[in-house]
């Protein structure tokens, strides 16, 4: 390949030579005439004398066919032509006696089988689907050139070499080659300013290089869930928010977007707002503001179908997202034990580390993982230590189930107590929070508690990682769950509520215009519209509900940050301040400074997504503030990290836990789901808030519009569709299509592992026949298989090799990952009369680093 | 676009770009970084090709290498005369094969190189146990050393000579979960 390359360079270099020599005044020379001068030249040269004005002419027809959209790109190609042009034009004596060589190359490069003998028509065909598969082929060397392992320099001449032939020889192909150009111009800058809008590319890979893949890998999932939360931001208030505050009706117009008579005065308090009551209730912020007209505004803007649609768009595009970002390859973990000790060898140092700290940690870490894996390798028979484990691992899981039952339980008990109190008015301050103190406490206690249980299984800390997210995952469902039922217990009893208020509502208006007319005595005159501010109205759930949501959201924002400061800033200040007059070392002893907390963070971050799936549909705003929040805890943790925190002692790589961030993510997702879809199927919305209101249910606003925007046939076909009839047999097929589906991932899997045996088989196969002790293997496996007592290593596991002529530098041939046998090393064979052995029958002793030494041995050919 | 810059021509940087997995701004702030190695040295014109190198005690500080076991290795590697001194390509082609854009198979080649510190092409044992004692920092046994090795040829070694040769190396290498970079 190389050799070729090196040839075909050949001869754009030549024309540059002549180039040099050439005159100037045949830049200007026309396309058109050069590729007629140079295919009768090479018509001249191949075909005979004679010949040659008819094919002069037969080719000159070609070319004018061929040349119209040549001669669009003429301009642009001038240039680059411009060289073979003047390779072409030259007078045809000296051609032909200078640069016959050049050209037998060219033809001989552009064709590996370079058959001249060809007739000439076929020939010139073929040489310019030559030409063009070459410049093809160029093509690709530059695309790929980076993938090449060579020295920038050799990188940097092919690439000129290649540019050069390309450009030479695409214009004369007639290719639109200034196009192309163009494009792929555009292309590098289009991904030049895309890589640049990458935002905090740097801040990221800063953490990175001190503490590990780990801890990056949250900023990264925190990064991407601020641009997928852009993006939704984007939806609700290009939709729906901004249209309601450009063409909607304006405050105070109508009862649901004016403050009630009764909260005006306090309605600007500062406790007020911040509880999210007052002015902020009755804004754009929340559900009950939006009006129920069908259209607003100059451009009949349907804005409850907008909302709606806003409402179930941003689930399913979070669902996509989602779906898309989880990688599908799942499964692929890798082989356990296969190549436990080369893996951990080549792969254990995390090339990203740049800090002094860390990097002792991770030769700490390395050590420990290499003397664990000895251990375990040794050891791997021993029984009871094994049995030690698992029953740790089984005790550690039945003491997390407990923890985790008792605060189910406790949970449960105090939500019911809870539901007494609400009741009662005399409430002490503990009775009237008591739900929310029990919550936090288990939060606070739970996940250290669980941390220390899990120090008894003793797993790698990247699995102990993902068993910590899935427990405290358990915990925080169990409070999210009872704050759901508790919102819901509290939207029946405002909706019981309404429907008393709604008759009330009706009733005063109706008393308001009698009086207005009684007392007027004018019973011609219309009465003055009742103030919007004295309208009686009605509890409004949703936006009850919306207001819950947006509290904790913000109420979990100051509880974090807070956490942060005081945890990790307050604790770090005074450890390393408060350490020069102390009693004992603050640093390394008790208090030390905070490690970064992935999993809780990481937990953090998805349920509070959960929250802002959960109540967008009844806050737009919340995901206005949801974005500001991700954007300042962005700077603010990683400030935080680099600031108070240390590395961790074990420092692992993250590979693949945003695998399992995205799992996490999706099932949140699934969870907060249920509970709006719910809602908007099955409860009727407010009557008198709300773009909804006045509507049996929210989704008959869809039917609405098909009725009276679509064309009928529409409704007709939207009526078949809806038909259960039709419904059922859908679910069904699409049930079979899971179950299709998934027994054929199962028959794959399965050949998978049938190809992965074969694999291992014929590895097996190779290394006995290569050390000729077949039959003495097979009649020893067959007799270990016997053996009763070899219950824990698999059947056929320990293949006792031969060649036992340094059992100090021979290789132990035992099946990769399982129990080493070492006694069974020696001398179980015969000799083994193997090429190889001269290889490594020398003990090994300590060898320099020189370059020069090891290339004796063995016979390894020279690098 | 935006910001001039008279370092390199624009066709030099074209150049880069395409045998590198850098953008534009990526290759100049390289060249930034490598300028702070050197002010001295390095000149701000490299339109011209100066022939700059710079040696490897510079080279081997950075902080992305200086707590990196296999710095060394690393730099001979990349450097053209296999010594550690770099000019501004092998500087280039280092972080760009370190980079996360490449291909793991790139990767796996240069990984196998740096591995291979007898430059003979196949990772023996010697490489193994230099490997394992950089990684270590030498607190391992003698012993283990020399059961670890063992175990590793054994787990790779696909052809049975005693050996890892490149083929070996990325049959197992890119399997593993944790090659990334």
């Amino acid at each position: 390949m190389t050799t070729r390359t090196r040839a075909r360079t050949k001869l754009p270099r030549g024309n540059e030579e002549e180039e040099r020599r050439r005159p100037r005044r045949k830049k200007e020379a026309k396309l058109r005439t050069v590729m007629r001068t140079a295919m009768r030249e090479k018509g001249r040269r191949e075909a005979g004398r004679e010949e040659e004005g008819k094919e002069g002419r037969r080719r000159r027809t070609r070319r004018v066919r061929r040349g119209t959209p040549r001669g669009r790109t003429k301009e642009r190609t001038k240039e680059r032509t411009r060289g073979r042009t003047r390779m072409m034009t030259r007078t045809r004596r000296r051609r032909r006696r200078k640069r016959t060589t050049g050209r037998r190359q060219e033809v001989n490069f552009s064709s590996d089988s370079g058959s001249d003998s060809d007739e000439e028509e076929s020939m010139s065909e073929g040489e310019m689907a030559r030409l063009m598969e070459e410049v093809e082929e160029k093509k690709k060397l530059i695309a790929t050139i980076r993938n090449k392992p060579w020295r920038m320099k050799r990188r940097l001449t092919h690439l000129r070499e290649a540019q050069e032939f390309v450009d030479k020889f695409e214009g004369a192909l007639g290719k639109g080659k200034g196009q192309e150009v163009k494009w792929i111009k555009f292309q590098r800058d289009f991904e030049n300013f895309r890589t640049a809008c990458i935002p905090w590319e740097r801040k990221i890979k800063d953490v990175e290089s001190h503490f590990g893949s780990s801890v990056a890998s949250y900023f990264i999932f925190l990064r991407w869930m601020y641009g997928m939360n852009l993006v939704l931001f984007g939806f609700t208030f290009g939709l729906v928010v901004i249209p309601e505050v450009l063409m909607g009706l304006p405050y105070g117009s109508i009862p649901r977007k004016t403050v009630p008579r009764a909260e005006q005065p306090t309605a600007q308090d500062y406790s007020v707002l911040t509880d999210f009551n007052g002015f902020c209730k009755y804004s754009v912020l929340f559900y009950g503001y939006y009006n129920d007209q069908r259209t607003i505004g100059l451009l009949k803007f349907r804005l409850p179908l907008s909302y709606l649609m806003v409402g179930i768009g941003s689930f399913g595009y979070s669902l996509m997202v989602v779906i898309r970002t989880t990688p599908t390859s799942g499964g692929g973990d890798g082989d356990e034990g296969e190549f436990t000790f080369a893996w951990k060898m080549f792969t254990s140092w995390d090339y990203l580390i740049g800090n002094a700290e860390t990097a002792d940690n991770k030769y700490a870490s390395i050590t420990t993982s290499f003397k664990e894996s000895i251990v375990d390798e040794q050891e791997n028979q021993k029984d009871e230590n094994i049995h030690l484990r698992r029953f740790l691992r089984v005790l550690a899981n039945v003491m997390i189930l407990c923890s985790l039952g008792g605060s189910g339980y406790l949970i449960y008990f105090v939500v019911k107590r809870s539901q007494e109190f609400a009741n009662r008015d005399d409430l002490s301050w503990y009775e009237k929070n008591e739900l929310e103190l029990i919550m936090s406490l288990l939060g606070l206690v739970c996940p250290p508690l669980f941390e220390t249980i899990a120090e008894l299984e003793d797993y790698h800390p990247r699995i102990a990682l993902k068993w910590q997210l899935g427990r405290i995952f358990a915990l925080f469902l169990g409070n999210l769950y009872t704050f759901l039922f508790a919102l819901f217990d509290e939207v029946n009893n405002k909706l019981v509520e309404e429907q008393s208020i709604k008759n009330a509502s009706i009733w005063a208006m109706k008393e308001y215009y009698a009086n207005f007319t009684r007392l007027s005595n004018d019973s011609e005159a219309t009465p003055p519209p009742m103030d919007p501010s004295d309208v009686i109205r009605g509890p409004c759930w949703e936006t009850a509900v919306g207001i819950e949501f947006v509290k904790l959201t913000v109420s979990d924002i100051q509880v974090t940050y807070l956490t942060i400061l005081i945890g990790d800033f307050a604790r770090a200040v005074i450890v390393r301040f408060l350490n020069y007059c102390w009693c004992w070392d603050l640093e390394a002893g008790f208090p030390s400074y905070g490690e970064f907390d992935i999993s809780g963070n990481v937990l953090g971050l998805v349920f509070n997504q959960g929250m802002i799936w959960m109540g967008a549909f009844y806050a737009p705003g919340l995901v206005g503030i949801n974005v500001l929040r991700l954007l300042s805890s962005m700077y603010y943790q990683c400030w935080a990290v680099m600031a108070t925190n240390v590395p961790h002692e074990r420092v692992f790589k993250a590979s693949k836990s945003n695998n399992f961030y995205m799992g996490l993510l999706l099932l949140i997702l699934f969870l907060s789901l249920l509970p709006v879809v719910y809602t908007i199927m099955t409860l009727p919305p407010s009557y008198d808030c709300g773009p909804f209101s006045g509507r049996a249910k929210m989704f008959d606003v869809i039917m609405e519009t098909i009725d009276l925007d679509l064309p009928a046939f529409m409704g007709t076909l939207f009526s078949y569709a809806a038909n259960p009839g039709l419904i059922i047999p859908a679910v069904l097929l699409m049930v079979l299509a899971i179950y299709y589906l998934n027994s054929v991932s199962e028959a794959y899997q399965n050949s998978n592992m049938e190809l992965k045996k074969k694999m291992q088989m014929a590895r097996d196969e190779e290394k006995n026949r290569r050390n000729n002790t077949d039959s003495t293997n097979q009649v020893m496996k067959d007799l270990e298989d016997l053996l009763p007592n070899r219950s824990l290593a698999p059947p056929t596991r320990n293949t006792p090799r031969g060649a036992s002529v340094s059992s100090l530098s021979l290789p132990t041939k035992t099946k990769p990952g399982k129990g080493v046998n070492l006694q069974k090393d020696v001398a179980l064979a015969s000799p083994n009369p193997n090429a190889q052995r001269p290889v490594v029958s020398r003990p090994p002793g300590p060898r320099g680093a020189g370059p020069g030494r090891g290339r004796g041995r063995g016979g390894a050919p020279p690098s | 676009m935006g910001n001039k810059q008279t370092i390199f021509t624009a066709q030099q940087l074209d150049a880069y770009q395409d045998c590198t997995y850098f953008t534009r701004k990526e290759i100049l702030r390289l060249f930034d970084r490598y300028r702070d190695l050197a002010p001295q040295l390095v000149p701000l014109d490299y339109t011209s090709h100066p022939d700059v190198k710079l040696p490897y005690e510079l080279i081997g500080s950075m902080p992305e290498l200086k707590d990196n076991p296999f710095r060394q290795r690393i730099a001979e590697v990349f450097s053209e005369d296999g010594e550690g001194n770099m000019t501004l390509d092998d500087f280039l082609d280092m972080f760009s094969v370190l980079s996360e854009m490449a291909p793991r198979d790139l990767k796996a080649f240069y990984a196998f190189k740096i591995y291979d510190f007898n430059d003979d092409d196949f990772l023996c044992k010697s490489d193994l146990e230099k490997t394992l004692n950089k990684l270590t920092r030498n607190e391992l046994t003698e012993d283990e050393v020399r059961m670890v090795c063992e175990k590793v040829i054994d787990e790779a070694d696909l052809d049975n000579d005693g050996r890892l040769s490149l083929e070996d190396f990325q049959q197992m290498i890119v399997r593993a979960p944790d090659f990334l970079r």
